[in-house]
């Protein structure tokens, strides 16, 4: 990203004190940047105005690469630690690319939280089942960490994740320390397999059949691209997890991000403010539609 | 039928692959199998060779290899307790089109083919019983190879 000052910043957005209107960015200084895979970062953030309202996991927030551009990008921190913002990009164009490169001290600006959340309130007392597809263990991060946190609200907690291959594996350290709790269940798979891998080989839907949760008591949250979505949802249903406690989380470009552009319309509703988390109930028919 | 039988009988009827599968042929099953476990890192069976059994995973990971000359054999997928291994066994010419490594410790029902083929031969309901079985785990994971072929998990939409 182009080095931006803070006061040149505080021109861009307008005014440093952005108050609450949606549409005007707050500034967040970049504090720590982790590389977490080859293409992917994750940038930790402090505020330099007045902070974001707090998050709920599986909002987004609009990022702004000044003089770039702005995205949608999930909430992929610790949802109690207010003062610090958390967000894992995978460089795929010209603003995720921006922001992934902002080195610590540069600044972006940050709109949110926004859009649905994926609602672990409503799942208390139920087994919990995270599905992640590549980037989509960022959004369920958040998630998870929360469910650890009120730990015994909830029953099993599973953690379901595929990737391309094991270099792709981001979020190591908080794998390695969730692998190593006994009341959760972690199970990774890569499409192919590297020298030094030994774990399992083939697609996340291979995990279902034998994943250990109860369907009839099992929430399940998934995040991956749309393809990962359908197939996922499908083998759930297959197992006998009914649509309204499969939770998806959808993507779709979006602009405004308050439901005032129509940008991210998909069929009869707008991602960014009636999603981005659906259940499969709602979601079923607009995911097998074409061109939508 | 004798204790060791009877066993193996019990742990046939709690494998998911055989769930519901009527008693009487659980019991034929029964005398065509026997227990075994190994190590990690033993070859179970390799390409080209007789494809004379077949497993029922109990416990532990198997990787399905494919060797490529002249580099490390290529893992296609793996399967691990719950799973069924291994369905050349059903086909002429009966040799392993791929090859099977534990890497963690494996427990599993080893069934004897010739014996299950026989059986289907002489009881065409048992004979439709297992080909339904194993017909639904081949789509399974025809499935789960169509979806390596899609890429998954990459975002980007494959440009036409
Ligand atoms: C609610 C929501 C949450 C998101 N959370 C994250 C996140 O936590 N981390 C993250 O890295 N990304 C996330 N994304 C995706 C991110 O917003 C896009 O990757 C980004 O908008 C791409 O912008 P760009 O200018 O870098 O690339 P562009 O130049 O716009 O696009 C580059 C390439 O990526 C493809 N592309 C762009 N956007 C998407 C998309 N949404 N889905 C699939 N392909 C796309 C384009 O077709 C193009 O081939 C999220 C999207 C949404 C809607
Ligand atoms: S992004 Fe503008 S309506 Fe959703």
């Amino acid at each position: 990203m182009t080095a931006v000052t803070e006061s040149a910043a505080a021109d861009l957005v307008g005014s440093a004190d952005s108050g609450t209107d949606p549409m005007v960015p707050h500034r967040y200084r970049v504090v720590r940047r982790r590389l977490e895979t080859r293409d992917t970062v994750t940038q930790l953030l402090e505020p330099l105005d007045e902070p974001i309202p707090a998050f709920a996991p599986g909002q987004f927030a609009m990022l702004y690469a000044f003089g770039v551009g702005e995205v949608p990008i999930s909430m992929s921190g610790d949802p109690s630690r207010v003062e610090l913002l958390q967000h894992t990009l995978r460089n795929v164009g010209a603003v995720t690319g921006a922001l992934c490169a902002a080195r610590p001290g540069a600044v972006i600006g940050v709109r949110g939280p926004f859009g649905t959340s994926w609602d672990l309130n409503s799942a208390y007392g139920h087994d919990l089942v995270f599905i992640a597809g590549g980037i989509g263990l960022a959004p369920l991060r958040s998630a998870l960490l929360q469910a650890l946190s009120q730990r015994e609200r909830y029953r099993r907690l599973v953690l379901l994740l595929g990737v391309r291959n094991p270099d792709e594996l981001m979020f190591r350290k908080d794998l390695r320390s969730w692998k190593g709790l006994f009341d959760v269940d972690v199970e990774i798979t890569v499409d192919r397999g590297a020298p030094g891998w030994r774990g399992q080989v083939g697609v996340v839907t291979t995990l279902l059949p034998q994943a250990p949760f109860d369907p009839d008591n099992a929430v399940a949250f998934v995040c991956g691209p749309e393809v990962m979505l359908r197939f996922t949802a499908l083998g759930l249903s297959q197992r006998g997890v009914p649509a309204q406690r499969i939770r998806l989380s959808t993507e779709r470009n979006m602009k405004c991000g308050v439901g005032l552009c129509g940008h991210c319309q998909l069929g009869p509703v707008l991602v960014c403010r009636d999603g981005p988390v659906f259940s499969y109930d709602r979601l079923a028919p607009l995911l097998h539609v074409r061109e939508l | 039928m004798t204790d060791e039988v009877a066993g193996i009988a019990t742990r046939l009827a709690k494998h998911p692959f055989l769930a519901g599968m009527p008693d009487v042929h659980v019991q034929a099953l029964a005398g065509l199998a026997r227990l075994q476990r190994w190590p990690a890192d033993t070859r179970l069976f390799s390409e080209h060779r007789t494809a004379d059994r077949f497993f029922l995973l109990e416990e532990g990971l198997v990787y399905i290899e494919m060797p490529i000359p002249g580099q490390e054999d290529m893992v296609l997928e793996t399967v691990r307790g719950g799973d069924v291994l291994g369905w050349s066994w059903l086909f002429p010419p009966y040799v392993w089109h791929f090859s099977a490594l534990t890497v963690a410790p494996t427990e599993a029902i080893v069934l004897a083919a010739a014996g299950v083929r026989e059986r289907c031969e002489a009881s065409p309901e048992f004979g439709y019983d297992l080909i339904r079985r194993v017909a639904g785990v081949a789509i399974q994971r025809l499935h789960a190879v169509r979806l390596r072929l899609m890429n998954l998990y990459d975002p980007t939409p494959p440009r036409r």
